[in-house]
């Protein structure tokens, strides 16, 4: 299987912008794996994170036309990089009066909440990398899950540096001539 | 002082330096033609359908390296632009196109001509904009045109709602720019300009591949100096035609798929190329696997995404070709190559690829030849795509800068008449020959009527063998010659002629093609010469699809009885 990689894209906040990024890696067959994106640190834009499955050869091709796009103002494959990353998920599973304090337990366990109570269900918010959630879903999946939503991974490299420095404008021409 | 859109957007074609628009009107965009008596410096060429205005722009802005700008009005209109487009977006060209919208209210519930052409053009437009108010009509025209024409030029569409040229607004065409995600690049790293130096300076047998980056940043005596100084040949893409005098000592012809032999040899042989502002297309690179096995590249091109893309190189350098070749050429020593020239010469005498052989029918290569004696060379040539567009990539030899204009990366048949006819008008002192086929021909030949209605003096060779040429050498070659839907009836191209009101001659015979010629360049409008030539005649060399620049099929002498089976087949040279 190809390795996954974690893009990170600095793009300016204009509708279309989600349409123009993701029309790249359709057009070369990429499935993305989650995309995630929100407003950012700087006023106008917006950061997002992608995750794809691809040949390093072919997401390195991808990461290059993304930075042709007029409305991506920086773009960084951060994947081999030192990252903290997260997901967040809600699960709402089947609950009864047996079950509710047995789900309670793993709940903690997993240092996750509980958001919303009924009397047949339990929302549970995790937040954790993928992993973590995958472990917890399953889980939770022998009560029965009535309905998963998670958000796709966030990432960021660890430490002070970060890929996207949009002040600074050579880091651009360098990474492209040292590609 | 407050201006509706639609004056807004003329306002700014004229601060852009914008002459002429080609376009066709209709409802959504009546409002800004309402306002084109306004500002009569704006001539607008009235087409015959839209794919023409933008290949007439396409054709303007390679002549001129101005911007090329159309208009359309919504819906089939914005969509029958967008293979001229994508034209312009494949060639690099420069082109702003701006179409009407339906109405602000409108838009999104499927009104009459409406489709969402920003979604459309996407993939096919450097970028693409819907303005939404006619506040942002100014700085979205000043970066349309910048976007158009710098770093990697390419076109840009604007849409605008039909209720925007409507509305008022004040004007005020901004000074500067502001795109945090755009800032080509155009200095190349001064380490790998070192480098490249190195590179070329201790090759043996160097050799450089020239693109149409060459000819966009109009890099023409530079690429000389190096050429000379290093004393290293030059071959080009199809595109790269008119970036180095081709009857030039070390200039040796085009390479690819029907490139020269002794030039697809150069490449095979060379220990070191030096690739200019071009991209390693598949019809000119042949199988990439086979490609200059043994030469460390150097690649020079201002798109960082094409480095690296389809052939790995060695020496990346992104920058302007311009202003990289400039800096190169201060680190390059003189050198005189003599065995490696001396090899090419021989290769170029044992496989002569560009010789008119002899025939006595009437030889689509001969016609072309003609062309270039007739005229001295001294012509731009536009091609549609096909067979002729080979012969005339191979059979004129260029020697003044960008004096070919042709469709290569998208390949589009019909560009030729509605292309020439956006470079005579660019360069109305400049001899036009269109040269296209009767298949691209008939493609967009309603195009004769802008011909006509604008006086447009172009000179068009109807190279008429009564066949999709290049398909039909396909399948004549590789589909055992099932000659499925490739032949052509036209109609009588003189008496077509005739119809718009064009002067026009036939010809059938060898002896007629010089005089034909001599009266179409007397003629100070338009001109149609319809050759007739050998129906089966096939472009040579042909690299084989899958095949390396080196195997490829010479003209096959004497042709096999297999393949002059058919009573059709009227062969020349058995």
């Amino acid at each position: 299987m190809a390795p996954k990689h974690t893009l990170v894209a600095l793009v300016e906040n204009r509708p279309g912008v989600l349409n123009r990024v993701a029309s790249l890696f359709r057009r070369r067959g990429f499935n993305i794996e989650s995309i995630a994106v929100g407003r950012c640190e700087t006023p106008h834009l917006s950061r997002m994170t992608i995750v794809v499955d691809g040949a390093n050869t072919m997401v390195e091709q991808v990461r290059k036309q993304l930075e042709k796009v007029i409305d991506v103002v920086r773009v960084s494959d951060i994947t081999d990089e030192e990252i903290v990353a997260r997901e967040l998920a809600l699960i709402k599973v089947k609950s009864s009066s047996n079950t509710r304090s047995e789900i309670i337990q793993i709940v903690d366990i997993f240092r996750a909440n509980i958001i919303d109570v009924a009397a047949d269900s339990l929302t549970v918010e995790v937040t954790g990398d993928e992993d973590k959630i995958n472990s917890l879903a399953s889980l939770l999946r022998g009560f029965g899950i009535k309905e998963l939503s998670r958000t796709g991974r966030i990432a960021m490299p660890r430490g002070g540096a970060s890929p996207l420095p949009i002040e600074e404008t050579g880091s651009r021409a360098t990474k492209n001539r040292s590609a | 002082m407050k201006l509706t859109g639609g004056q807004i957007v003329c306002e700014s074609l004229l601060k852009e330096g914008v002459d002429v628009i080609f376009g066709i009107l209709g409802g959504a965009i009546l409002p800004l033609y309402d306002t084109l008596p306004q500002y009569p410096q704006l001539r607008h060429i009235l087409v015959r359908h839209e794919q023409c205005a933008a290949h007439s722009a396409d054709g303007y802005a390679r002549a001129t390296g101005k911007v090329g700008v159309c208009f359309a009005t919504s819906g089939p209109g914005a969509t029958n632009l967008v293979t001229g487009i994508a034209n312009a977006q494949l060639d690099s060209v420069p082109v702003v196109a701006i179409t009407g919208q339906v109405a602000r209210p409108f838009i999104g519930k499927d009104a009459f001509q409406e489709v969402d052409i920003t979604g459309i053009t996407l993939p096919v437009t450097k970028h693409n904009y819907l303005v939404p108010d006619a506040a942002s009509v100014a700085r979205t025209i000043k970066e349309a045109f910048y976007l158009a024409r710098t770093g990697r030029p390419g076109p840009v569409l604007v849409d605008i709602p039909r209720d925007v040229f409507i509305e008022e607004a004040e004007f005020h065409y901004p000074a500067k720019i502001s795109l945090a995600g755009y800032k080509p690049v155009l200095d190349g790293h001064p380490a790998q300009i070192k480098k490249a130096a190195k590179v070329i300076n201790e090759a043996k047998r160097p050799l450089i591949l020239a693109g149409r980056g060459v000819i966009i940043s109009r890099a023409y005596e530079e690429l000389k100096e190096l050429a000379e100084k290093g004393q290293v040949p030059v071959v080009t893409t199809l595109l790269g035609i008119g970036s180095f005098p081709e009857s030039h000592v070390l200039s040796y012809g085009m390479i690819g798929m029907h490139g020269m032999a002794y030039a697809n040899m150069a490449v095979n042989n060379a220990d070191a190329i030096i690739a200019i502002g071009m991209r390693f297309d598949d019809r000119a690179t042949a199988k990439v696997a086979g490609f200059a096995p043994h030469a460390s590249i150097v690649h020079i091109d201002i798109d960082p995404a094409e480095i690296g893309k389809n052939v790995s190189v060695d020496v990346p350098i992104v920058g302007d070709v311009r202003v990289v070749l400039k800096e190169l050429n201060r680190s390059i020593d003189t050198a005189d190559h003599v065995d490696w020239l001396q090899q090419l010469d021989d290769w170029r005498k044992d496989h002569p690829s560009t010789i008119v052989k002899d025939s006595d029918g009437l030889i689509p290569q001969y016609v072309i030849r003609k062309i270039y004696e007739v005229t001295g060379g001294q012509s731009t040539v536009v091609t549609g795509v096909g067979q002729h567009q080979m012969w005339a990539a191979q059979h004129y030899w260029y020697d003044r800068p960008n004096s070919f204009i042709s469709s290569g990366g998208l390949g589009t048949m019909g560009f030729g008449l509605p292309a020439s006819i956006g470079v005579k008008i660019g360069c109305p002192d400049e001899t036009v020959w269109c040269i296209d086929g009767d298949g691209s021909f008939q493609m967009t030949l309603h195009e004769l009527a802008t011909v006509v209605q604008e006086k447009v003096g172009v000179k068009i060779a109807i190279i008429d063998n009564g066949f999709l040429g290049m398909p039909r050498q396909w399948q004549e070659l590789l589909y055992s010659r099932r000659y499925v839907a490739s032949r052509l009836v036209g109609p009588d191209f003189v008496k077509l002629a005739d119809a718009y009101g064009i002067p026009a001659l036939r010809v059938k015979q060898k002896e007629e093609v010089v005089p034909a010629i001599e009266q179409a360049m007397a003629e100070s409008g338009p001109f149609i010469i319809d050759f007739q030539v050998e129906p089966e005649e096939n472009v040579y060399p042909m690299v084989p699809p899958g095949a390396s620049l080196t195997e490829l099929i010479e003209e096959p002498k004497p042709r096999s009885k297999a393949f002059s089976h058919s009573a059709k087949s009227l062969v020349s040279n058995v």
